[in-house]
């Protein structure tokens, strides 16, 4: 039986002793992985990260406010052209210009969140999905943003740090996602959060109960426009390169089976969807080189699978994995986890 | 300046007139009952003044000011609150959370100021301690410790009726617009609620609109009666007066009962 002593403990960050040491190790982990690694872990682990500010952006929208988008790959895209650009051609200074990029993001969540005040399901769905074709397509239309040739990111200096090293990158990258994560977990504490789950459970009991349903739908829309413009901004030094191209419908939808795999509504949940997503997408093609079982998997998907010839079990597998924690887990990774830590409560009876 | 009057309401959906000409008003800190049969328009009434429906014709003034035409967030602003005849809670949050949704109101922080929870000094942490200080009175007074931080979706359906009105309740309302607070609970629960109204009504001093099925109930509580059938009064009156009367004893006793001489 948990007592408590002080209305503060039921929204606390560190609810006791032991999640404060975990949050250190976990502190103290982040900080010393590069040293402990070879430099293509650090450069997965910036993938990784990225992806998880827009799980977690994404989950404020699906998770909790219960709306949908297909669309994320143009807020993405915003923030990785708005942020290249303003460096390139206005000469603004990088944080500035990621964060003025990611407010562009955040501008047009907010008019994509105006047709969400009257269509759900499906139907946003498809609003949400041409809004992220279109992006694409006009930023390939426009020579200011290089077109179809794309753009080359500017060298990445803050003040008088050089950051030209996946390493040196990686830092900014943690402490950026350490600090948007904790920020959203407590948006979603507090009066704001409540009210995005309010929409999701029962919008018309929070509108009587003096919830602005203009105002919540479209800042949550806005907010995970946000989140997503600022992991654009920071993919587009990943990459060096960006073109129009990269951000696909495939890449929305990939954002919305992290928030779907992790679990939805849980932001534990969203970071390991996008952590376990992202790594079986780099890493998942080195099955073939795997000894034995890779030349096996080759010649099964060349025979079975392939209609081109090139071997593409990794997808397949992919979808596989999707499809089977999805089966038996509806709730996702986080389902798991709860599962877990009720079994050790309760253990060992 | 009554404080709260209806007049000439007037809905129709496709034609179907569910409300026409009803007027009415209600005198602060009553307890103002509206009866009536099965469809008879009391739940689409309920949705015209808190600002789901949009009236067609007539008016709805609260201390003076017009309703018509206001979204439901702007008239729970102004001082009213209602549950639902279909529960309406927010079933993935727990008790204390759906009550502290009622505090939305009159809490502050925004998105900015909810980032940056830093600990309990901070604007957040303390709006958030002052309030769920007052959720924590309300969760007192209707008897909801044991389910505190039980998620509201597995309450029994009696406890989650009581939930509602814990929220509605967190609004600080004037007004307080009850649908069939009473309905699927045994007559334990109905007991307590009953209790609890009059409470509200007492102590709190809330003036309240009822729909209630339960006649007992009814005729026990309320200052006075508004039966309407057909989106139209039928009659209007203290409960011993709306009890004699003949439509009253034929809608709710039958044909034959209201030609017999009332005993």
């Amino acid at each position: 039986m948990d007592m408590k002593r002080d209305y503060y403990e039921d929204i606390r960050f560190f609810t006791s002793g032991v999640t404060v040491f975990w949050f250190v190790v976990l502190i103290v982990f982040l900080s010393a992985f590069p040293f402990l690694v070879k430099n293509y872990y650090v450069y997965v682990a910036n993938y990784m990260a990225i992806n998880v500010i827009v799980a977690v952006g994404l989950n404020i929208l699906v998770g909790y406010t219960g709306q949908i988008s297909l669309g994320h790959a143009g807020f993405f895209a915003i923030g990785a052209y708005g942020t290249v650009t303003l460096m390139t051609s206005a000469h603004v200074p990088f944080l500035p210009a990621l964060f003025l990029a990611a407010g562009t993001a955040a501008f047009f969540g907010f008019l994509l969140g105006l047709p969400a005040l009257r269509l759900e399901g499906p139907y946003l769905a498809i609003v949400t999905l041409g809004f992220g074709l279109t992006v694409t397509q006009v930023i390939g239309k426009l020579d200011f943003f290089g077109g179809r040739q794309g753009l080359h990111a500017p060298d990445l200096v803050i003040g008088s740090w050089n950051l030209d090293t996946d390493r040196e990158f990686y830092y900014l990258v943690m402490v950026i996602t350490v600090v948007m994560v904790v920020a959203v977990r407590n948006i979603i504490k507090t009066r704001v959060g409540r009210a995005f789950i309010a929409i999701r459970d029962a919008d018309i009991a929070a509108e009587a109960m003096g919830v602005n349903l203009v105002v919540f739908k479209t800042l949550a829309f806005a907010l995970s426009a946000f989140c997503t413009g600022i992991a654009g901004g920071l993919y587009a030094f990943v990459l060096r390169f960006i073109e129009p191209e990269i951000f696909t419908l495939l890449m929305s939808i990939m954002f919305l089976a992290m928030v779907v795999v992790g679990g939805l509504g849980s932001i534990m949940g969203s970071i390991t969807g996008a952590c376990l997503l992202s790594w079986m997408d780099l890493q998942l093609r080195n099955i073939l080189s795997f000894p034995h079982v890779g030349t096996w998997l080759e010649s099964l998907s060349r025979m079975y699978f392939s209609i081109t010839g090139v071997s593409n079990i990794q997808f397949i597998l992919f979808g596989g994995i999707m499809i089977a924690i999805m089966l038996f887990e509806p709730l996702g990774i986080f389902g798991i986890w709860i599962r877990t830590k009720k079994y050790w409560k309760t253990w060992p009876f | 300046m009554p404080f709260f009057q209806v007049e000439a309401l007037s809905i129709s959906f496709g034609g179907l007139a569910a409300l026409s000409d009803l007027s009415f008003s209600v005198e602060k800190g009553e307890i103002f009952a509206i009866i009536g049969p099965n469809g008879a328009g009391k739940t689409t009434l309920f949705n015209c003044i808190n600002g789901i429906y949009r009236p067609g014709e007539g008016s709805i003034r609260f201390k003076g000011q017009s309703l018509v035409g206001m979204r439901p967030d702007r008239v729970a602003r102004c001082g009213i609150a209602r549950t639902f005849q279909n529960i309406e809670l927010f079933s993935h949050m727990n008790t204390m959370e759906n009550i502290m949704l009622g505090r939305h109101l009159h809490m502050k922080t925004g998105l900015f100021r909810g980032a940056f929870l830093w600990g309990k000094g901070s604007f957040a942490g303390k709006e958030e301690r002052e309030n769920r200080q007052k959720a924590e009175e309300i969760i007192d007074f209707l008897d909801l410790q044991s389910v505190r931080n039980a998620f509201v979706g597995a309450l029994p359906y009696g406890t989650q009726k009581v939930v509602e009105l814990a929220r509605a309740l967190a609004t600080e309302p004037e007004l307080l617009l009850l649908d069939e607070p009473c309905a699927g609970m045994n007559s334990e629960e109905k007991q307590d609620m009953i209790f609890w109204i009059k409470d509200i009504q007492d102590e709190l001093g809330v003036t309240i609109l009822l729909i209630e099925h339960d006649m007992n109930m009814v005729m026990d509580i309320s200052d006075r009666i508004l039966v309407i059938n057909f989106g139209r009064q039928v009659t209007l009156g203290t409960p011993d007066a709306v009890q004699r009367h003949p439509e009253v004893i034929k809608a709710y006793l039958g044909e034959e009962a209201a030609l017999e001489p009332h005993p």
